[in-house]
């Protein structure tokens, strides 16, 4: 009840302002029928975590996508972490299952660009995903930031930077927010030698719980077709 | 006669107790020179200090005509010796045993040669064998062949025969017999068993209490004819001093504020004479029988003589 | 002076004893390797704890060889000291038990010759054993488990890290950490020397080494702000754990390890002073004491 009462008033607030704009429903439709131009890609990316306790190089990742929804994130060298969620890096995926209803939340300003504001909600509630939230660049279809909230991994943003493929809503930059808990192993597990450097002034540092994972995108190749051997 | 050591005014306290107390003794180039003394008479601590085991708290020691102390190096290579059992290393064999000393004494000798000193001490035929399975007797025969593997001028051996059986004890005599006659090494030899000492030495000397009762020719000391006297007078400081200047000086002693001379039964008269020209008060002359009794009531241990295997 | 090295290593090499601390080592780390192989991702999951609520992460990737040796050296060299000690407490009081050293001191050489040669042949054992676990530990385990990047627990005050160094950046963290065992160890070896000097049974001077060593790391590891302070840096055993540091590696200020640095250089140097200062102090003991010795055994 106390649901549909939000939503209740969320379309009224929608409503409200397609009036005075483009209808959000094209917006999202087209924003959508762009990126779904993209039948397959394979990139090159650098990744660079930010967490406070994860000290990690920048990896050298390859990212591949098949549609309607395979996607793979692999280091090319070593390991390294990959963010749970990471699947949204894909941009598809925020529109996986056309089961969901477009809400119109306005306009806002990003790095000085106009964006529209979609609220996705999806219709069956039985799955993780709670509410997707899209700011899109209505003058070329492109999402410029999402935040996602789901039931298990809490909330995710992820902001985006487009260039050179652009015109296939790839983006060339992706900033990945989430919140960490708070990781501490047991003293006396791991017999750590003290030089003498820990002070507690790092202590207030760690109580910053967000984690961000930034990638680089190059060398996208597009549509060439895509075994689904790698995706195993 | 070329003395190999000299000891002058040895002392060696350890904390309140006093294990050698101003001892002197010479042994010359060729000697076989007897230790005796009961168990704790100070013999072992003497010889760790002629060995450089344990620091002399005051006195000189010269070996070979040299400074013990200032030429310790020197002299060590010269010397070679068993104190006490030799346990020598357990897990090694007797041939690798006697090759690390040997290199120890900067030699590398030929499997042929070491095999030879292990004849010598009869272990030839055990010479791959783990000491580990050595008896008490074997194990010291060894320690003689280590003591004498770089061919030293001068052997001492500290207790050699100790817990040995007869057979065990009569070998090692032989050997130090034959090591003596043979090869003309100078050897000091201690024991706390009279009889031993007699048959081996040729020189001698008695330690009780950490101080030094006797020494001379085994001969003449164990001479039937000889015999310790104790003498008591009005005053026997006196008395000893005076005795130190005559013809008897030679084996003199003062134990406990008694005069003890050794002197021949026929001279006992003279001696009488010459303390009564002097104006002493005798008190007593008591014969004390031969220096084995002498001996044996220092001791106070019974004597039980082995049977030599000659 | 060599042929008396030569000799102390005769005897260390062909006395049982020496053998148990290879065997033990044999036997421990190939226990470990044998539990990894079949169950380190409970282990993983112990250390990543809710990383893993975040990340995924390949965790048979993340077990990988030089990540075993860092588990393995981990745990080894707290128990290594006990092996050292077997055989540097028995220098010189085994001798004394066995009869032989009134044998040696008879010898033509002095006895500060006969203690240094009694220390560098314990040093060069000592050598022998972390390379023997290097070979173990190290390349078997690449071996066995791989190569890959490499995760570094830790524990750093109040906050906990994990560090990734990438694969080839490792092998010299090793060779560092090794050789900084070795004069961790070498401390062990001149304390058990020391303590060797004054007795005449080899189990008394054992013992005490490594009694002292664990008590000493008992109490740098009661982690209280009063003895973290005052007393954990005078014992010498804050610093036998001094190898980590050359796995910790400098992070710039985005957070991202820089390859080929260390986090702090100078406070390994420093603990590598008080460690060499130790060794010269124990073994400067070792030396005067034997002189003064009467050797009444």
């Amino acid at each position: 009840m106390k649901k549909n009462k939000i939503y209740l008033l969320l379309i009224i607030i929608a409503l409200g302002q397609s009036a005075i704009a483009q209808d959000i429903q094209v917006i999202v439709s087209n924003t959508k029928a762009k990126i779904e131009r993209v039948k397959d890609y394979h990139a090159d990316g650098k990744m660079r975590t930010n967490v406070t306790f994860l000290k990690l190089p920048i990896a050298k990742v390859s990212l591949y996508f098949k549609n309607p929804n395979k996607f793979k994130l692999k280091s090319e060298k070593g390991m390294s972490f990959v963010p749970k969620g990471s699947m949204n890096i894909n941009l598809n995926s925020l529109f996986t299952g056309n089961d969901f209803t477009i809400i119109d939340a306005g306009n806002e300003k990003i790095d000085n660009t106009i964006v529209r504001v979609a609220k996705l909600l999806p219709n069956n509630d039985n799955g993780d995903l709670v509410l997707t939230t899209l700011y899109i660049d209505p003058v070329h279809f492109l999402i410029l930031k999402s935040k996602t909230t789901t039931k298990e991994s809490g909330t995710y943003e992820l902001v985006m930077k487009y260039e050179k493929y652009s015109d296939y809503g790839l983006p060339d930059k992706i900033l990945f927010s989430f919140n960490t808990k708070d990781y501490k192993l047991p003293k006396g597990i791991t017999f750590d030698f003290d030089d003498g450097t820990a002070n507690s002034s790092v202590t207030k540092k760690q109580k910053d719980k967000k984690g961000e994972v930034e990638i680089l995108f190059s060398n996208y190749v597009i549509n060439k077709g895509l075994s689904d051997e790698i995706f195993k | 006669m070329e003395p190999i050591i000299e000891v002058s005014q040895l002392c060696k306290n350890f904390n309140q107790f006093t294990a050698v107390d101003n001892v002197n003794f010479t042994v010359y180039k060729g000697d076989v020179f007897g230790f005796l003394g009961e168990n704790g008479a100070g013999k072992s601590t003497t010889i760790r200090m002629l060995l450089t085991l344990i620091e002399p708290t005051s006195g000189e020691i010269k070996l070979f005509g040299k400074s013990l102390q200032k030429h310790r190096k020197e002299i060590l290579h010269q010397v070679g010796a068993v104190i006490e059992r030799p346990d020598l290393y357990k897990y090694l064999s007797a041939l690798d045993n006697l090759k690390l000393f040997a290199k120890m004494s900067g030699l590398s000798l030929s499997n042929n040669n070491l095999l030879e000193q292990l004849d010598l001490v009869g272990l030839a035929d055990r010479s791959e064998s783990k000491v580990k399975t050595f008896s008490q007797g074997m194990k010291q025969r060894l320690g003689i062949a280590v003591a004498l593997v770089h061919n030293p001028e001068l052997i001492i051996l500290d207790e050699p025969t100790n817990g040995l059986d007869p057979q065990g004890i009569a070998d090692i005599r032989n050997l130090i017999l034959k090591l003596s006659h043979e090869r003309g090494k100078t050897i000091l030899v201690s024991s706390h068993l009279l009889s031993e000492i007699e048959i081996i030495a040729n020189r001698m000397l008695i330690m009780h209490k950490g101080k030094k009762i006797i020494e001379g020719e085994v001969n003449s000391l164990l001479d039937p004819s000889k015999t310790i006297v104790k003498v008591e007078t009005s005053d026997n400081n006196n008395t000893f001093e005076l005795l130190k200047t005559s013809l008897w000086s030679d084996g003199i002693k003062n134990i406990d504020n008694q005069i003890h001379l050794n002197i021949s039964k026929k001279d006992i008269p003279n001696l009488n004479r010459f303390l009564v020209e002097h104006h002493i008060d005798i008190y007593m002359i008591q014969p004390l029988h031969s220096l084995e009794n002498y001996f044996l009531n220092l001791t106070k241990t019974s004597v039980h003589v082995e049977p030599f295997a000659n | 002076m060599l042929s008396l090295l030569q000799i102390e290593l005769y005897k260390i090499y062909r006395r049982p004893r020496t053998y148990i601390a290879f065997t033990a080592i044999t036997a421990i780390v190939l226990i470990f390797q044998f539990a990894f192989k079949s169950d380190g991702q409970s282990y993983m999951n112990l250390m990543l704890q809710n990383v893993q609520d975040n990340f995924e992460l390949d965790k048979s990737k993340a077990i990988n060889g030089y990540f075993m040796c860092y588990i393995i050296l981990n745990t080894l060299l707290v128990q290594v000291p006990i092996l050292v000690a077997l055989i540097a407490g028995d220098a010189i009081s085994g001798e004394a038990n066995m009869g032989t050293l009134r044998l040696l001191v008879t010898k033509p050489y002095s006895r500060t010759q006969l203690l240094v040669v009694k220390f560098f042949a314990s040093f060069i054992f000592t050598i022998l054993l972390l390379v023997w676990m290097a070979i173990l530990a190290l390349f078997l385990s690449l071996l066995l488990f791989g190569v890959d990047d490499m995760l570094i627990f830790r524990v750093k005050g109040e906050e906990s890290q994990i560090l990734q160094i990438t694969q080839d950046d490792i092998m010299w963290r090793y060779f560092a950490a090794f050789g900084y065992a070795t004069i961790a160890l070498t401390v062990i070896a001149s304390l058990g020397i020391l303590l060797s000097v004054y007795a005449e049974n080899s189990i008394g001077p054992i013992v005490a080494t490594v009694c002292i060593v664990l008590f000493f790391t008992i109490v740098s590891n009661i982690n209280v702000p009063i003895i973290d302070k005052n007393i954990k840096p005078w014992l010498f055993t804050s610093y036998l754990v001094g190898w980590k540091g050359f796995f910790y590696i400098g992070v710039n200020p985005e957070g991202q390890p820089i390859k080929g640095s260390l986090e702090n250089w100078a406070s390994i140097r420093n603990s590598l002073y008080i460690l060499l200062a130790h060794i010269g102090v124990f073994l400067g003991m070792a030396v005067y004491s034997f002189q003064k010795k009467d050797i009444l055994s």
